[in-house]
C-alpha cells in the first residue's frame, strides 16, 4: 500500500504507519498529514503539533504520537463547535503574540509563548487532551519502556514482578517465595 | 436473584454496594432477610475490566460533578474530582489495592490520646479494639487477609524489593509485604494473585477480594438479594413516628421509584452519604435527616497522604505485580515527639505511564517535566497513609446553586490541611526519600496528595447524640431503623487503610440489625 493510501484512512493510522517504518516522519508526509483532518485547518494542525512537542517534549520520539494527539484535537473539534472555537482562536493568539507566527519561533520562544498562555481554557485543553492520548500510546509506552497491560500473558507473575538484581532478596519473612 | 415489590415494607434498603454495602446485604441475606441493594452505577466484572488507566477510570470512577474548597491541594489540582471512588457494583472495592490493616487500640481513643489539639474536634470511639476483635477475625476470614488464618503473604515484586532493602538500611524493622485481601493462593473459588499491576483498574484475576464477586453473588445465591444497578438514591422518606419508611430512587431509565422499608441502611461512601441525609431535609428534620447533633457532613478526614517517587541508575519496572505490594509500620505508632500526633503508615504504591503522567505533578508541563517522566522504568514509589485530624469546617455541604441531572444539589468537599497533617507529611516526605536514598536513588520526588480514596468521618459513631450523627452499631441517633455502614461511621482515621474495619462494622452491624429486628425494636 503506497502512502496516500493510508492517507485516506484517517491521519492516526498514516503517521502511525510513517514512523513505524522509517522511524522519523517527513517534512512533506506531515503537510499532507495536516491537510487530513476534518474540522481543523492545516495551519491549525501544524501549530497544534508544535505546540503538543513543547508541552510534553521527548526527544526520542518522532511526531507520529504527536499528530495522533493533534487528531484527537480535531475529532473533539468536529463533534463541539466550542472546542473547534477554542483551538482556532488559541492558534491565532498565539501567532499573533511573539511577531511571528508560533511555527517559526525558535524553541525557546515557543516555552515563552505558551508559558505566557499556560492558564488560558485553550492550553488547558491542549495539554489535557496530551496528557491523555500521548501517554496511552503504544508506541510511547514503548520508548519509554513501560508494558502496560499483562492480562494476556498471565500477568507479570512469570513475566519479571520480583526480577531485578541489583539489590538482594528480602528474607522470606518479608517476602514469601511463591506459594 | 430476588424481586422483591416496591411496596414491600418488610425488606431491608442497603444504598451502596461497596464494602460496606456489600458485605451488609451478604451479611443480612444469610440470616434470612430479604435485601434491596441500589447501586448508583452499572454491574462490571472481571471480564469487563480493562488493564487501561484512563479506559477502567472511565468504566469505574464517580465522576458526577463535585466542587471543592479549601487549602488542600486537590482543589486546586483536581477541582472537580476530590474523591477517587467509584460508582460501579461493588463500589470502591473494585479500586482499592487490597491493604487490610486492624486499627490500634490507641486509635480507638484519640480524644484521649490526643488531647489539647487547636481545631481538632477530636472524639473517641464508642467502641473499643477488644469489642471488634472478634468481628476483625471474620472480617480476615471472608476476605482471606495474608498474614492472617495461616495464609502465607504475597512474594514481594521489585517496588517492594527496593522498600525493603531501603528502609532496612535506614533501620525500620516492621517491613514486609503487608496483610493484604488478595489471594496469595487460590482460595474461596478465586484464583491466586497473577501479579497484574492493575488492582487500582478492578482485578481481572479476582484474585483481589471484591464484594462485586464475593458478597454479592454469594448473597444473590440465598434468593433474598434483589439487587438494582443503576439506581441513583435521591431522598430517604420517613413517617410522621420518626422512623424511615422508604426511599425514593431514579432508576436506570430515570423514572422515579418509591421502595418502601422496614429499616434504610446508608453505604455511599463519605461524600454521597452525607448529601443523600441533608437532600431528605423534612419539615421534622429540617437541617437534614439524622442531623440533630448538626454533625452530617461534618469532620470530613481523608487521610494525610501523599507519595514519594525515587529514580534510580537501575530498572526497578514498579508496574509490575501489585500496586500495594509492601509495607514499611514502624511510623504507625503512639509517638508525639515527632512533632505530630498520629501515625502513619508507608505502603509501595505503583502507576502505570498514563497515570504517572498525571499525577507525578498535576497541571506540569515542558522539558523538566518530560526528563523525570523519561526516568519511568527506573522508578520506585511509596505512599503515606496517615491519620488526619477530624475538624469540623472540613465538610461535605450543598452546593448552594448547582444541581445534577436529577435536579438535586451537588456536593461541596471542603478540606483545609490541619497544621498536624502539615507537619506529618513534611516529615512522612523526608523519611520516604531517605529510604530511597539509602538505595542509591538519584532523585526523589515529593508527589501531592490524589484524589481521595480514604474519604471518613462524616456521620461519625460518638456515645453522645450531640457529638456525632450514629451510634457505635451505626445506628442514627435520631431515627432507630436508619443505620449508617460505611467509612462515614468512622469517629477518627486513624493510620490504617479503611476498608477492613468497614467490613468488619457492617458484619457487625448486621448482627445488630437481625438481633433488633428479633426484638421488634426496628
Amino acid at each position: 500500500m503506497k502512502r496516500r493510501e493510508f492517507l485516506k484512512t484517517g491521519a492516526i493510522a498514516i503517521v502511525g504507519t510513517a514512523v513505524a517504518t522509517s522511524g522519523i516522519i517527513e517534512a512533506s508526509a506531515a503537510e499532507e498529514a495536516a491537510a487530513q483532518f476534518s474540522t481543523l485547518q492545516p495551519h491549525e494542525a501544524q501549530t497544534l503539533l508544535q505546540v503538543a512537542r513543547q508541552i510534553f517534549p521527548h526527544r526520542k520520539l518522532g511526531d507520529a504520537p504527536y499528530w495522533r494527539v493533534v487528531s484527537q484535537l480535531d475529532g473533539a473539534a468536529q463533534s463541539d463547535p466550542s472546542v473547534a472555537k477554542l483551538l482556532s482562536d488559541g492558534v491565532a493568539q498565539l501567532d499573533s503574540s511573539q511577531g511571528s507566527k508560533f511555527i517559526d519561533l525558535g524553541n525557546k520562544h515557543k516555552v515563552e509563548a505558551l508559558k505566557s498562555i499556560e492558564t488560558t481554557p485553550f492550553f488547558q485543553k491542549v495539554r489535557g487532551v496530551e496528557l491523555q492520548t500521548l501517554y496511552s500510546d503504544p508506541e510511547v509506552f514503548k520508548a519509554l519502556k513501560y508494558q502496560g497491560a499483562s492480562y494476556a500473558i498471565g500477568g507479570y507473575l512469570r513475566h519479571g514482578f520480583n526480577d531485578i538484581d541489583w539489590l538482594p532478596d528480602p528474607p522470606e519473612s518479608a517476602s514469601p517465595k511463591l506459594a | 436473584m430476588a424481586k422483591h415489590e416496591l411496596s414491600d415494607d418488610s425488606v431491608i434498603v442497603v444504598i451502596g454496594s461497596g464494602a460496606g454495602g456489600g458485605t451488609l446485604s451478604n451479611e443480612l441475606c444469610q440470616k434470612g432477610f430479604k435485601v434491596v441493594l441500589l447501586e448508583a452505577g452499572q454491574r462490571q466484572s472481571s471480564a469487563t475490566f480493562h488493564n487501561d488507566e484512563w479506559y477502567a477510570f472511565n468504566q469505574l470512577a464517580w465522576l458526577d460533578k463535585r466542587t471543592t474548597s479549601g487549602s488542600w491541594r486537590v482543589a486546586k489540582d483536581f477541582p472537580n474530582l476530590p474523591a477517587w471512588i467509584c460508582k460501579t457494583v461493588g463500589g470502591t472495592t473494585t479500586h482499592w489495592a487490597g491493604a487490610s490493616l486492624r486499627l490500634q487500640e490507641h486509635e480507638f481513643k484519640a480524644r484521649t490520646y490526643y488531647s489539647g489539639i487547636d481545631g481538632a474536634n477530636l472524639q473517641d470511639w464508642p467502641l473499643t479494639l477488644a469489642e471488634l476483635e472478634p468481628y476483625y477475625a471474620k472480617a480476615e476470614t471472608k476476605m482471606g487477609v495474608t498474614r492472617t488464618n495461616d495464609i502465607p503473604g504475597l512474594p514481594g515484586n521489585n517496588n517492594f524489593k527496593v522498600m525493603y532493602n531501603g528502609a532496612t538500611k535506614v533501620g525500620y524493622k516492621t517491613v514486609h509485604t503487608g496483610r493484604m485481601a488478595i489471594n496469595s493462593q487460590p482460595r474461596d473459588g478465586r484464583s491466586g494473585c497473577w501479579q497484574l499491576g492493575f488492582c487500582f483498574q478492578g482485578c481481572k484475576s479476582g484474585a483481589k477480594w471484591s464484594t462485586l464477586y464475593t458478597e454479592i453473588p454469594k448473597a444473590e445465591a440465598t434468593g433474598k438479594l434483589d439487587l438494582r444497578p443503576e439506581s441513583m438514591v435521591m431522598q430517604i422518606q420517613h413517617g410522621a413516628n420518626g422512623k424511615a419508611t422508604g426511599v425514593l430512587y431514579a432508576d436506570k431509565d430515570g423514572h422515579h421509584q418509591l421502595q418502601k422499608a422496614r429499616v434504610v441502611c446508608v453505604a455511599g461512601n463519605s461524600i454521597e452519604t452525607p448529601r443523600l441525609l441533608l437532600n431528605s431535609s423534612s419539615s421534622i428534620f429540617p437541617n437534614g435527616l439524622a442531623n440533630s447533633s448538626g454533625q452530617v457532613g461534618k469532620n470530613y478526614m481523608r487521610h494525610t497522604t501523599g507519595s514519594v517517587f525515587g529514580v534510580f541508575k537501575k530498572p526497578v519496572h514498579f508496574y509490575r505485580g501489585t500496586v500495594m505490594a509492601g509495607i514499611i509500620q514502624d511510623e504507625a505508632i503512639l509517638d508525639t515527639k515527632r512533632g505530630f500526633t498520629g501515625g502513619f503508615e508507608l505502603e509501595t504504591i505503583s502507576l502505570g505511564l498514563p497515570f504517572t503522567a498525571a499525577f507525578v505533578s498535576p497541571g506540569a508541563w515542558g522539558a523538566d517535566y518530560t526528563d523525570v517522566l523519561e526516568q519511568y522504568p527506573n522508578m520506585a514509589a511509596m505512599w503515606i497513609v496517615g491519620e488526619d485530624m477530624p475538624q469540623e469546617k472540613n465538610a461535605v455541604t450543598l452546593h448552594p446553586t448547582e444541581k445534577d441531572k436529577l435536579g438535586l444539589p451537588i456536593p461541596n468537599v471542603n478540606y483545609d490541611d490541619h497544621a498536624n497533617d502539615l507537619a506529618m507529611r513534611t516529615y512522612a516526605f523526608k523519611k520516604g526519600a531517605a529510604i530511597y536514598q539509602a538505595v542509591g536513588a538519584t532523585q526523589t520526588i515529593e508527589v501531592p496528595p490524589y484524589p481521595s480514596t480514604h474519604n471518613l468521618g462524616t456521620c461519625r459513631q460518638s456515645e453522645n447524640p450531640g457529638d456525632g450523627v450514629c451510634n457505635k452499631w451505626g445506628q442514627t441517633h435520631d431515627l432507630k431503623n436508619l443505620f449508617v455502614s460505611d467509612g462515614s461511621q468512622f469517629t477518627t482515621s486513624a493510620a490504617e487503610n479503611p476498608t477492613l474495619t468497614i467490613v468488619t462494622l457492617a458484619i457487625r452491624q448486621a448482627d445488630y440489625i437481625s438481633d433488633q429486628c428479633g426484638k421488634q425494636n426496628i
